[in-house]
């Protein structure tokens, strides 16, 4: 148990309840999230509403190789989060720690090639303003999106690996007992950045190739 | 000494139908007020501590019934002003035939009105008293509020789309406007006046002003160095739906919908032609936005509907 | 707006603060600055807050003393046309995102809930911390844009002005009011989690205080609207620091969908700011006149109610903007139907007082106070929410006054009523109560002074934000600006004789005001932990007397305390 005290902390009086207040608060903070992403989809979807037809032409201007091969890495390191954070609970070292480094890793691939889309349409003048490609005015709105909401998620992708690599660092030279909740609520966290993904593949990559 | 005024004028027959809302709306809340001010004093003045009023348990009427008994009141109470508010929201958004239209141009930080027979006012607007009156208003820039409170009228003026205002002037005099959307710099100086006139008087003024073209006319000159006139008027290669006489009909679009011809249709399919495309033809216009103005939208529309046969 | 940090010395008081069970208070449980800022007990941050909101209100209040200034004449006198449509943007952005919204909840909700519910502390004590230093990294990003040249784009940053036109500092300022929203979701799920997982042994849900339920209301509220405000913000941010043209015109891009994306927070945002001060004003109501609440359980669903439906009646805030007809009638009627449980609160408040034994202290004057200014408040919303008044009413001084009353005249009152009610709680000092009640009917007559004449200008026309006006309505301005005078002493008044009581103010009891909830159940300031041993429950709340007999004047003392320690 003396692992179990490291990680209790004020005002709790059980590990237990600790970690059901952890899990707790992270399900409400991704609620909060769950509504900022959901209001600027529902942006974009009045947007849509109101553009069809240009929204459809800039919709088939994204790279959707790019795109697919993203939602693959991500939709992984989905996978080893939840076998980090479950080997983590069960205080099994060796597995936290592989799945927790290949998290990082399979993130760290979503934003090297999200790196290179952005490069290619930047070249190809995706980005709204002066020289824009398509002739359409409300083009560029749907780029304007494209450019928030993949910014937006990326944003939020870093900030994932911030939070798992300090985690992982702390798992492995043992200052953060295994026991803690940390694990888990940095993987729902994880799990959530996920899923705004599955959303955002499809309206801004499959959209336009319906 | 100024004397103090606690009522606006009531100048229109929108300011009808609002002040006896008011009034009515007035009394109740006036009532209401009165009546939890003085049952707070009452009890606090009953109450007191260590007074002689009888205390001890409340009475079981009290407890429940009152409660359910409030909040049921509260809820009609609420349900019926809603009831008279909505209907009268309703009434004023009723379609009357044959309106004075006057085209007004927001920009910071001044009004342009345009007559129809194309007179021109700036920060003016002259109308003639008892004409049914609608103002089709749009921005240059920003976003802009037409405020009358003589004639109980509000409505913003956006940048891109067209808002309307109905009423019918009933009283003859000048009439102070605001602009009442923050819109920048001199927004507190955005003002002007609207002078409504007997009819005789406005027919009289408005023979006196330098008449511009009418807005008719300046949208037929439009209509030919936009270039619209090679497709839509059937002479050129492409085949586009002709526009004499389409004013106010219903038209099937080639997804099936039908749309009503207004303004809001004309200036869609100017701006964004491809999405009510009509059944039968192909979606080949280009898109005019950000190659017509605000103003020069507003003359289109008014030469389409002038076309022959444009009265439904 | 306590000076208490300001003043500084308790920490290092040359007469230590014992609670009267002796032991060293929070205040005095450890000394030095690290202690205070890098302090995780939800006390010491109560003040770190409320030092850092005093800064705020003075700088919002000086905003709003240069616009009266400006408004005593028709023409300008004082302010260059720019200088004030800066000046009330500065009013507006500070005092509602940087006073009115943190004020009770990060004030005596971070103080009072754990204590209230018979916690050790919130359930996330360095996020607590963290959410102050959000706070005041905002607010100093807030005051650089002030500094630098100000904002001038009114506190609704309503587009295309604010994203193409604007040549202010829009992007500081919004930048900062995201961040001050992150603050706000930290502390919101900070109390959502302590209400649900820290409550005492059986202390059950129907056996909360009202304030905890308020608070519990506003933080669901602060947590699933305040990310929208975010949104809608970063999306202006991307506008003009990127040229993405969300909302622009020229490329069929909607200004009305920032409107409705805007409002989707703000409105909410009025209950964030009034469902607090309902809960402090309950524990007044029913502490002063003996008596048990009044409807208790109706009490609680008011709150939920208004919590939910607050959701849904946005698009009220637009009946002139252009949306369609349809919207604007059930907007009209949703917003009637939440005007049904303001109204439950009002009777149900004045029906505590029904066979009471109502004593006036200071605290009681500011909570009568506040129920007067808050139901001609809030009836003069049903004036509002009935679509054709509005569009004659709207954007003038009819709606400035409107919510003037239920944001200065309810929240403001609330809070000064609760800085009284849980002063003694807070310092473990007692104020002059002659003085103290002096302020309170001060402010009242004060704010009905300041904001009643601006009804009547509003419904002549006088439009809002404007700095030159026509002469007609000169009389009003005059009148509205001399009471603010008064208002401004009933507000300065407090903050001197409550710094005074920190050193000659007498010693406060443990439970001055004889009242019945837990935070009472301890000594006077409590000690770091709160509680000697931790409170189990076996009561409801408010039991002032028995069920079956009225309270009695010649006992004081409340008939059951919540609360007693295992």
């Amino acid at each position: 148990m003396s692992d179990g005290q490291e990680a209790l902390r004020e005002p709790w009086d059980s590990l237990r309840r600790q970690r059901e207040a952890a899990s707790f608060g992270t399900w409400l903070f991704l609620g909060s999230e769950a509504l900022l992403f959901g209001g600027l989809m529902m942006a974009f979807t009045v947007n849509r509403v109101l553009h069809g037809d240009a929204f459809a032409a800039a919709g088939h201007e994204t790279n959707v190789v790019y795109g697919t091969v993203n939602t693959l890495v991500l939709l992984s390191s989905s996978l080893t989060m939840a076998i980090g954070a479950e080997a983590a609970r069960a205080e099994l070292r060796k597995p936290t720690l592989i799945g927790l480094s290949l998290t990082i890793l399979f993130a760290l691939t979503f934003l090297v090639i999200k790196g290179f889309e952005w490069r290619d349409d930047f070249r190809e003048g995706l980005f709204p303003g002066p020289g824009f490609k398509l002739q359409e005015p409300a083009t560029e709105i749907f780029f304007a999106f494209y450019w928030v909401m993949t910014g937006l998620h990326g944003l939020h992708v870093t900030a994932g690996i911030a939070v798992i690599t300090w985690f992982t660092w702390q798992a492995w030279n043992g200052k953060r007992a295994l026991r803690s909740p940390a694990f888990e609520a940095a993987a729902l966290y994880w799990h959530l950045v996920d899923i705004v993904w599955v959303f955002l593949y499809p309206l801004l990559y499959l959209g336009g190739r319906a | 000494m100024m004397d103090i005024q606690l009522w606006p004028v009531a100048a229109s027959d929108v300011a009808t139908r609002v002040d006896a809302i008011v009034l009515v709306l007035l009394l109740i809340t006036g009532a209401i007020m009165t009546l939890v001010l003085v049952l707070l004093l009452t009890f606090a003045i009953r109450y007191r501590r260590g007074s002689g009023a009888r205390r001890g348990e409340l009475p079981e009427l009290v407890k429940k019934e009152v409660e359910i008994g409030w909040t049921a009141a509260t809820l009609f109470l609420a349900l019926f002003i809603f009831a008279w508010a909505a209907a009268t929201t309703l009434g004023d958004a009723r379609p009357v035939g044959d309106a004075l239209e006057i085209h007004v141009a927001a920009k910071q930080w001044m009004w342009k009105t345009q007559h129809p027979n194309g007179a021109r006012e700036i920060d003016a607007l002259h109308l003639p008293r008892g004409t049914p009156t609608r103002l089709l208003m749009t921005s240059q820039d920003v976003i802009h509020s037409f405020f009358v409170p003589a004639f109980r009228i509000k409505q913003d003026v956006l940048p891109g789309r067209l808002t309307e205002l109905r009423f019918t002037p009933t009283q003859t005099g000048e009439f102070p406007l605001y602009c009442t959307e923050y819109c920048g710099t001199l927004h507190a100086r955005m003002g002007g006046t609207v002078t409504v006139m007997e009819p005789e008087d406005y027919g009289r003024w408005l023979s006196a002003q330098p008449q511009g073209d009418d807005i008719g006319h300046e949208g037929a000159a439009l209509f030919v160095s936009l270039g619209c006139s090679g497709c839509h008027a059937g002479r050129g290669p492409v085949r586009a739906p002709g526009l004499a006489g389409i004013w106010g009909r219903d038209v099937q679009l080639a997804d099936g919908r039908v749309r009503r011809v207004d303004e809001s249709y004309l200036r869609d399919s100017i701006l964004q032609p491809r999405r009510d495309i009509v059944a039968g033809y192909e979606p080949q216009m280009p898109s005019f936005s950000g190659i017509v103005g605000e103003e020069e939208l507003l003359r289109l529309v008014a030469y389409i509907r002038s076309l022959p046969g444009g009265q439904p | 707006m306590s000076d208490i940090a300001a003043e500084g010395p308790i920490p290092g008081d040359a007469q230590p603060h014992q609670g009267l069970r002796g032991g060293p208070s929070y205040l005095t449980a450890e000394h030095g600055l690290a202690a205070w800022f890098l302090t995780t007990d939800h006390k010491r941050i109560a003040l770190l807050y409320a030092a850092a909101l005093t800064v705020f209100f003075f700088i919002g209040g000086a905003g709003a003393v240069a616009i009266r200034m400006e408004l005593f004449t028709p023409q300008a006198d004082l302010l260059s046309a720019d200088g004030y449509n800066r000046m009330f943007t500065l009013h507006g952005t500070v005092m509602v995102w940087f006073f009115l919204v943190p004020s009770i909840p990060n004030t005596f909700g971070n103080f009072l809930l754990p204590l209230m519910i018979g916690a050790r502390d919130l359930a996330f004590p360095r996020l607590n911390l963290f959410s102050w230093y959000l706070f005041v990294g905002a607010g100093a990003l807030l005051v650089y844009a002030l500094v630098a040249g100000g904002v001038d784009t009114g506190w609704t940053f309503y587009t295309p002005f604010s994203t193409a036109y604007s040549q202010s500092y829009v992007m500081a300022a919004a930048l900062a009011v995201v961040l001050v929203g992150f603050s706000s979701i930290a502390t919101g799920v900070n109390f959502i989690a302590t209400v649900h997982m820290l409550r005492a042994p059986g202390m059950t849900w129907f056996r909360l205080p009202l304030l905890v339920w308020a608070l519990y209301g506003t933080s669901l509220v602060i947590v699933l609207a305040t990310p929208v405000l975010t949104l809608v913000l970063l999306l202006i941010v991307a506008e003009r620091a990127f040229g993405l043209p969300i909302f622009d015109p020229a490329y069929g891009g909607d200004p009305l969908l920032f409107q409705h994306l805007f409002w989707f927070y703000s409105h909410p945002a009025v209950y964030i700011m009034i469902l607090p001060a309902f809960g402090v004003v309950s524990e007044l109501v029913t502490c002063f006149s003996r008596r048990q609440v009044f409807g208790y359980t109706f009490m609680v669903y008011a709150i939920l109610w208004i919590a939910v439906v607050g959701f849904l009646v946005w698009g009220h805030h637009m009946f002139v903007s252009g949306q369609s007809l349809f919207a604007n009638i059930v907007f009209s009627f949703l917003s009637f139907i939440i005007a049904v449980p303001s109204a439950i609160k009002v009777f149900n408040w004045t029906f505590t007082l029904y066979r009471g034994q109502i004593t006036f202290d200071a605290p009681m004057l500011y909570a009568l106070g506040f129920i007067g200014l808050f139901t001609l408040g809030g009836l003069t919303g049903l004036f509002l929410a009935s679509v054709p008044i509005d569009v004659h009413v709207t954007d003038t001084y009819f709606v400035v006054a409107h919510f003037h009353f239920i944001m200065v005249g309810g929240t403001v009152s609330a809070f000064y009523g609760g800085l009284h009610f849980w002063w003694p709680k807070i310092t473990g000092r007692m104020y002059p109560d002659v003085w103290a009640r002096f302020a309170a009917v001060l402010m009242f007559f004060g704010f009905c002074f300041t904001f009643f004449p601006q009804f009547i200008m509003g419904f002549l026309g006088m439009p809002r934000r404007y700095q030159v006006y026509p002469p007609e309505f000169q009389i009003w301005h005059v009148l509205s600006s001399s009471g603010a005078v008064l208002l401004a002493g009933a507000y300065l008044l407090p903050m001197g004789y409550l710094a005074w009581s920190l050193i000659w103010g007498e010693r406060a009891e443990e439970d001055p005001w004889k009242a019945t909830g837990l935070e009472w159940r301890t000594s006077s300031p409590p000690p770091r932990d709160n509680f000697r041993t931790m409170p189990a429950v076996d009561t409801g709340p408010y039991l002032y007397h028995p069920d079956e007999e009225g309270p009695r004047h010649d006992r004081p003392q409340a008939h059951q305390n919540q609360g007693r320690e295992t």
